[in-house]
Parts: structure tokens; sequence; C-alpha cells
């Protein structure tokens, strides 16, 4: 199948696609930041996205989250084309994205954060809110108990009323992850969860992206830096380079693929 | 009776009516002379200006010089229907209600059908609205109005003086808070997709345009009663406290419910990022639509409590120079602060209008421009975040919900948390 490594399980194989990007390309005025890319994601699976600096890959993020339109190339969702949809439609059919730079609405408080993610989901309207009706007050209730129940799974439960910004640098992260699982995805794409971390944060990270993975049913593509995350805990990955994919396969295969050795992990990168 | 003291909103109420009362006492004792109450109206009014520029640009983070445009309107469209009204000619408030309701309806249906397809252009969107207003309007002029425009005046009239008035009165407040409604959004669809600065000009561009309309009033558009640049004379002063003390209180109740509802929160986001707000699921277009539809309402609605209460319209009052004052009251009360802008607005016309005008020495009332700059130029620089702050009076202040208690400790909470080891 195209966009995916052969030797995967049988069993892996039979689930249902759920992310099909295909021929994707994207120039910026006239440079090629992504070109003819191509993946196939099944449902649950956990695959990584790795590459040199200025290769792409947060390109392809944007892409699929509607921020760019592609120059070419399709993006099914489900089935569903999401090239030329607006962002906020993209995101409410369930994908939901972090940042490589933490993105909070850094002035309001933690609660809040994540309540607003909850809105396509509130179930009440204008006149709801503005003449304070029944509806307004039970869904509003209900919204900050989930909410409340997000910030407590991710062990934020403590900071609710903190302002977002006053809150530690992995804090944050965890936040923002928790943000993005309040939209109700389905497939979660992390761009960089570990940048900025220590190898005992990263770790920690790990435990959090399996914990979410398993609690909400998730399918992740992950963009990653840092090796010790992507070897550990994704199915398989794809490397970019210049826009390109030079290689994809198990974490095992592709740490010895000469190819991408030479372009991106260096002779002094892997131990 | 303690626990109902601590009640934020009782208290308020309270206070509220108790503000009512003491004023209107004072102004049925003869304590405040007709210059002190225009002053409260006037007050009123830039405050509900001061309040939606609030909306818009503080809590939305639209930077907005349109607003006193959307002012004038207001003014203008509500003295207009008073004005023919009390002339016995009602074509005016029935073009204004039955045009809007046409239009608004018009819109709807656009609105909904443009929504069945992806990714309409910004243009082709505004076009077809544009229509719409302008198809509502023309068949109220054209069929409405002579079909139904004398029995309008005759069932009106037939009900005593009093009422009638207060009917007109208040249709007139409705027709020119929903007229500044309706352009802010055929303006708004094309011009809040520009970046903040950009939306800015244009919306300079907007009021200078509506100022050089105004001037041209009587020649250019067909209102020959609006006198252009001559000014506008003889609107009835209908404006009276309870009319000011509600439309004010309903200002800053809607404004407080929405903005502790969950759109107020989606509002919040596209001042904080607007990026990060499309992605996470916020049509942050039609966010920014609202609340400068919202805050237009607010200034149309002040508009016409001010054309009524002064009797006397000119558009140099909704110039270059004064299109500034909400700026400035809101930059001085503080960005996102609606205690601030209440204060600062009222005070504004306190100071300016009333102490230094009445009780500066013969001759020094231009003073004031000099030291008003002076203490603009302090409080910048002492004071930056302005009077005060994003602090808000308990009422209006957002609720935080109370921590949660009960509930499982989830598996996270054994591992000591990330960000405190890097701490």
């Amino acid at each position: 199948m195209k966009g995916r490594p052969e030797n995967l399980s049988p069993e892996v194989e039979a689930r249902p696609v759920v992310l099909e990007i295909d021929g994707l390309t994207h120039y910026f005025d006239s440079l090629r930041a992504v070109h003819d890319f191509s993946v196939t994601i099944k449902e649950g699976e956990l695959v990584g996205l790795i590459g040199p600096n200025g290769a792409g890959k947060t390109t392809v993020f944007n892409l699929i989250t509607g921020v760019y339109r592609p120059t070419a190339g399709s993006i099914r969702y489900n089935g569903v084309q999401l090239v030329g949809l607006p962002s906020h439609e993209i995101i409410q059919m369930g994908i939901a994205r972090t940042f490589q730079n933490i993105r909070l609405f850094s002035n309001l408080t933690v609660l809040d954060n994540v309540l607003i993610a909850y809105h396509p989901h509130s179930g009440y309207g204008l006149t709801d809110s503005i003449f304070r009706s029944r509806r307004f007050r039970e869904r509003e209730k209900a919204m900050i108990e989930r909410s409340q129940e997000f910030l407590e799974i991710f062990g934020l439960a403590d900071r609710q009323n903190d302002i977002a910004s006053s809150l530690p640098y992995g804090l944050q992260r965890r936040l923002e992850i928790a943000r993005a699982l309040a939209t109700q995805p389905r497939l979660l794409l992390l761009d960089e969860p570990a940048a900025g971390m220590n190898p005992q944060e990263i770790d920690q990270l790990m435990e959090l992206i399996q914990f979410i993975r398993e609690r909400f049913q998730l399918t992740i593509f992950l963009v990653e830096h840092r090796m010790r995350l992507v070897m550990n805990i994704c199915e398989w990955i794809t490397v970019m380079d210049f826009g390109e994919i030079i290689a994809r396969g198990k974490p095992e295969e592709v740490r010895g693929n000469p190819q991408v050795i030479e372009a991106y992990l260096g002779r002094q990168a892997i131990r | 009776m303690r626990q109902l003291l601590r009640n934020t909103n009782f208290t308020f109420i309270v206070g509220a009516v108790l503000v009512f009362i003491v004023v209107q006492a004072l102004i049925s004792l003869g304590v405040l002379n007709a210059y002190w109450q225009g002053i409260i109206f006037w007050g009123a009014a830039i405050t509900m200006v001061s309040l939606g520029l609030n909306l818009i640009y503080g809590f939305n983070g639209q930077f907005s010089l349109g607003q006193f445009g959307f002012y004038a309107i207001g003014a203008y469209a509500s003295a207009d229907i008073t004005f023919r009204w009390v002339r016995s000619d009602p074509s005016a408030l029935v073009v204004v209600i039955f045009g809007s309701i046409l239009a608004l309806v018009f819109m709807l249906g656009i609105s909904a059908f443009l929504r069945r397809f992806y990714g309409v252009a910004t243009l082709t969107k505004f076009l077809f609205n544009f229509l719409a207003a302008v198809l509502g309007f023309f068949l109220a002029v054209q069929f409405v109005n002579p079909a139904i425009g004398q029995a309008v005046y005759r069932a009106l009239n037939g009900l005593p003086t009093g009422i009638s008035q207060q009917i007109v009165f208040f249709l007139a407040l409705v027709g020119g808070a929903t007229l500044a409604g309706i352009v802010s959004y055929l303006f708004g669809i094309p011009v809040l997709e520009l970046g903040s600065d950009y939306f800015g000009i244009a919306t300079l561009g907007f009021t200078i345009i509506i100022k050089v309309l105004l001037d041209n009033t009587d020649t250019i558009l067909p209102f020959p009663e609006m006198k252009g640049a001559r000014g506008m004379v003889g609107i009835p002063k209908w404006t009276t406290w309870p009319w000011v003390f509600l439309c004010f209180m309903a200002v800053v109740l809607v404004m407080r419910n929405l903005l502790h509802s969950s759109t107020g929160r989606a509002i919040l986001s596209v001042r904080e990022d607007e990026r990060a707000a499309e992605l996470m699921g916020i049509d942050t277009a039609s966010q920014k639509i609202l609340a400068f539809v919202v805050g237009s309402v607010f200034a149309g609605l002040a508009g016409a409590i001010r054309a009524h209460d002064l009797a006397f319209l000119h558009p140099t009052m909704f110039g270059f120079l004064p299109s500034f004052n909400p700026l400035i009251i809101i930059v001085f009360g503080g960005l996102g602060s609606m205690t601030g802008t209440v204060i600062t607005g009222f005070f504004w016309i306190f100071l300016l209008e009333g102490l230094l005008r009445l009780y500066l020495p013969e001759g020094f009332e231009n003073w004031r421009f000099v030291v008003y700059p002076l203490v603009l130029l302090i409080m910048m620089l002492l004071r930056p975040q302005g009077l005060m702050g994003r602090y808000e009076i308990a009422f209006l202040r957002r609720p935080l919900p109370p921590l949660r208690v009960k509930g499982t400790p989830p598996a996270q909470e054994a591992t000591p948390k990330a960000g405190e080891v890097a701490a």
C-alpha cells in the first residue's frame, strides 16, 4: 500500500485507514517545502515523522490542518477530502494538534484554555448565554465538569484557576496536549512535543503519550527531533529531507538506513 | 440576609436600583439642572460606545477606529425616525424597522445558503449579503411603506400621546441600533479578514466616509431634513433618565453575559492567539464579526440616546478627532476591563465637559485640551495597562469555578510533575 512500509503485521494492515496523504506538494513562492509526500495511517497507529531542521515536517502538519493550502496533492481523513476546508472545520471533524512552540492562550486561566477547546461542543447559543437560560446553566456546568476531568487526568486539577503563562514549561506542554484532546479528536498531531525537555521529562512524556493513546483510543502522528522519543514509542517512521521522503520503516530499520544516517542522524548522533 | 449580601448579583442589582432612584430623585427635585442631566446622559452614551469598542479591541483584539461611524449611523437614523414622526410622516420608522427585518431575514437566508459551500470567497460573501440588505431596504421603501405606512401611523396615533411617543422612541432606539449592526456586519465581512493594523486603517476610512456622507446628506443622499453640514435641528428631545438607565444596563448586562459564556471565551481566544484558536476548532472569522457587530450595535444605541438628548446633530460631532475619544477612554480605563471603561467613560465627560468647562476661569475652556493630553501622557508612562488594568468589580468578573474535590487519582499523579523537575 502506498505511503506505508511493507513489513507491517497483517493485523495492523487490516484496520481501516484514518489519514491518507497522497502526492502532497507545497511551494512557498518558488521554495519547494514539501514534494510528493505520501503517508497512510491506519486506526490506532502511532507514526513518527522525522527529519533535520527545515525538512518540511511542520509544513506537513500545517497542510493537514488547513493552515496552508497545498499546491498539489490530496489529504483524506476517513475518506473525506480536507484540502480547501478551513482549519476550524478540519479540527471539528476530529483532528487535533499541538504546536512546536507552545501556543496557549497565555493570559487566560488553565481551565479557560480547555473550555475554549470545548466551544464547538458547547451546545448552547448566543441567546442562551445572553438570557442565561436553563440550557446555558446546565451545559456550562457540564462543560466545566468535563474540562476539570481532563485537567485531573493531566495532573493540572489544582492549577485550574492559575493563569496559563504562570505554569512551568513542562506543565504548559501538558496543558497544550490536554487542550488539544478537549477538542475530542480521533487523530492527534503532535508537533515536537519533546522540544526543550530533558531526558527525564521525555520519559514522562512518553508515558503520557502512551497513556492518552489508550485512554482516548487515538491515532497519533508525531513530528519529532529527539531520537529517544521517536525510537521508543513509534511503530513506524517516515524520514524527510528537503521536503522529500527518503526512508520509511520500523525504528530499528530506519536507524540502520545509511541514507538516513547521512541526511539526518549524522555520524555522532547515534551511539 | 448575610448570604444575600454576599451574592454579588444581588448587591449589584440593589446598587443599580439605588443609583437609578437617587438620580431620578435629583432630577425630579430640580437639583440636577438640564446641563448636568445632559452631562450624565452624555456620559452614559459615550460609555456605551466605549464598552462596544472595548468588546472589539480590548476583548477581541481587533483595533478599530470605526466606532464613531456606527455612533453616527445610530444617531442620524433614529433622529430621522422621530423627526419625521413628529411631522406626521411615518416613512422613516416603517422603512428602518421593516427594512431591517427584511434585510436580516434575507442575509440570514443567504448566509445559510452560502454555508453549504466550502471555501466561499470573502468578497462573494460580502456581495451576496450586501445585495440581500439592499433588496430588503428597497422592498421596504417601494412596497412596505406605501402599503402600511399610513396604517401604522393611524394605529400608533390612536394611542394616548405619551404612550405612542414612548413606543416610537423605543422603535427609534431599536432601529438606530439595528441599522448600525447591519452596516457593521456588511463592513465587517470583508474588512475583518485583514490583520489587526490594516483593519484599524480600514475602519478609520469608514469613519471618514460616514463623516463625508453626513456632510452631504441633503445633496448626495436624499435626506433634506438632515441638512448636511448645517446640522440637523428639530429632533424631539425625548431622552429621559429611565431610558438612559435601561439602555445602559442592557448594554452592560448583554456584554457581561456574552463575555462569561462559551462564546465569550471564544472571543477572548481570538485576542490571545488567533491561529491557535482556529486550530482549536473555533470559527475565528465569525467570532470577530460577532464582537464587531455587537460592539457596533452598542454604539448605534448610544447614538440614538445622544441624538434625542441633544436634539441637534452635526457632522463634526462624528468627525476624525472625536472618533478617538472611545479609544482613549478604553486605553485609559484598561483594555479588557468593563469596570475601567465605565469609570473613565463617565469621568471623561464629567471632567472635560462638566467641571473643567464650568469652573475654569473664563476663556480657559480650551486649556482642557492641554490638560488632558498631559494627563494621558503621564498616565501612559506610569500605568500603561490603564487605570484598572484588567480588574473587574465582582459582578462583572469572570467566575472562577471551584476546584474539584472528588474523583480518582489518575495514573499520572504517581510520577512527579514534569514541569516541577524542570523548575
